[in-house]
């Protein structure tokens, strides 16, 4: 496994006191916390973060690591030594509330041993959190997906290790952005004979080529030609169960709403499907077009900036 | 154990309030005196007027988590971590507006 430098990481000297390492997590925290932070990779980015603070704040757990001395470099190949952790006795971290930290493989081999001393009793597992991320399709016409999860699990010897599994899980027919899917006793196993937690899957749809989604409701662009708009007829428009034909009512114009009531999400009741309107002109790039505008302008008393009193 | 060829089916939460007050606190990990404090502070609002008939709905459970990470990740007071999700609840409405205009922010 790959050595993690988490001095580095905070940006720290080796000599930084207690209060320099929570002003440089504080900082880092604040311009990378997934909740509030915009940058990309900003959830990865944390997690590091996260795992070199919950080392470095920690007096036992900083002085054990700490004696690896500072001939390790970052990424560079790395195995715990044999005594390691002889003599030090590690504390549940700051994670007591929130999830089971997704900390790497290094922080696990060198920490995750002790910090789980204490669930050794009886002790239900705890429900576990992921996300999904689906195509809009599925939710029309359910589906069947697998994820792949990493979890620290209990070894035989008691060592927590990062175990990776991978689950075939049913995308229920009408699921909205935002729900939860929860299977019961996939979260972390109990201890002594417990029952397992659950696992609490948050769904959300890739963004869609063609709808927006709100709810349970889709909506649209639309593009008409003048001529559709203006006189009125029947055009076809894709939905996501198929190709339907819409009446556009003469005198549309652009931004209006046509709604198709039960074409959105299904359920009960069923989204709607909303259609915006966009007319779109056709382009003056032959003499015959450019006539027709010159026939417009000529024949048509019309003046699109009345309200503005010009 | 072969879990791949096994096919998972759970229960869907989303806007009914489904889960119980203790159920909400094991999914935070957290202690259903909490889970209470986050109630009086009117950060969520569970479904049933007496304590034991409480349901929470899926955004409860994820804003109850954020609030969490909030606390644990910048030492925030309650108060402090509710005026944040506040923020950034307004914030999440105002980029979904944006996209359904076909405005993209990202």
């Amino acid at each position: 496994m790959e050595f993690k430098d988490y001095y580095k990481t905070l940006g720290v000297e080796r000599t930084a006191t207690a209060d320099d390492i929570k002003s440089a997590y504080r900082k880092l925290a604040r311009k990378y916390h997934p909740d509030v932070s915009k940058e990309v990779n900003a959830e990865a980015r944390f997690k590091e973060i996260g795992e070199a603070y919950e080392v470095l704040q920690d007096t036992e757990k900083r002085a054990a690591y700490d004696q690896l001395g500072n001939r390790w470099r970052e990424g560079q190949d790395f195995t715990p030594p044999p005594d390691w952790g002889a003599g030090f006795e590690f504390t549940q971290g700051r994670a007591s509330r929130g999830e089971a930290p997704d900390f790497s493989d290094f922080f696990s081999s060198l920490f995750g041993n002790f910090a789980r001393q204490a669930d050794a009793s009886r002790a239900r597992g705890e429900d576990h959190h992921a996300k999904i991320v689906i195509p809009l399709e599925d939710a029309f016409q359910g589906a069947t997906r697998t994820i792949t999860l990493r979890a620290p699990q209990l070894d035989a010897q008691g060592h927590v290790a990062l175990r990776e599994h991978t689950l075939n899980v049913r995308i229920p027919k009408g699921i909205r952005d935002g729900q939860l899917i929860r299977l019961a006793g996939q979260g972390a196993p109990g201890a002594g004979g417990a029952p397992g937690g659950d696992l609490y899957l948050e769904v959300h749809f890739d963004p869609h080529a063609l709808y927006r989604v709100e709810s349970h409701d889709l909506s649209m662009t639309l593009p008409l030609a003048p001529w559709e708009a203006a006189l009125g007829a029947t055009v076809k428009a894709p939905t996501p169960t198929g190709v339907v034909e819409v009446k556009i009512p003469a005198g549309s114009q652009s931004g209006k709403k046509l709604r198709l009531k039960g074409r959105g999400i299904p359920g009960e009741p069923a989204g709607d499907l909303f259609l915006v309107l966009d007319v779109v002109l056709p382009k003056a790039d032959t003499e015959q077009a450019q006539q027709i505008y010159h026939t417009m302008a000529r024949e048509l008393a019309f003046n699109p900036r009345k309200a503005l009193g010009v | 154990m072969d879990r791949e060829q096994e096919l998972l089916t759970g229960s869907v939460i989303g806007d009914e309030g489904v889960l119980v007050l203790e159920e909400l606190a094991r999914a935070c990990g957290a202690e259903a005196k909490w889970i209470i404090e986050l109630v009086a502070v009117g950060v969520l609002e569970p479904q049933g007027t007496d304590i034991s008939l409480w349901r929470f709905r899926a955004a409860d459970l994820t804003c109850a988590r954020r609030v969490a990470r909030l606390q644990r990740d910048f030492d925030a007071s309650l108060d402090a971590a509710a005026v944040m999700l506040d923020l950034l609840n307004q914030i999440e409405q105002l980029r979904a507006r944006l996209k359904l205009a076909g405005l993209d922010v990202e």
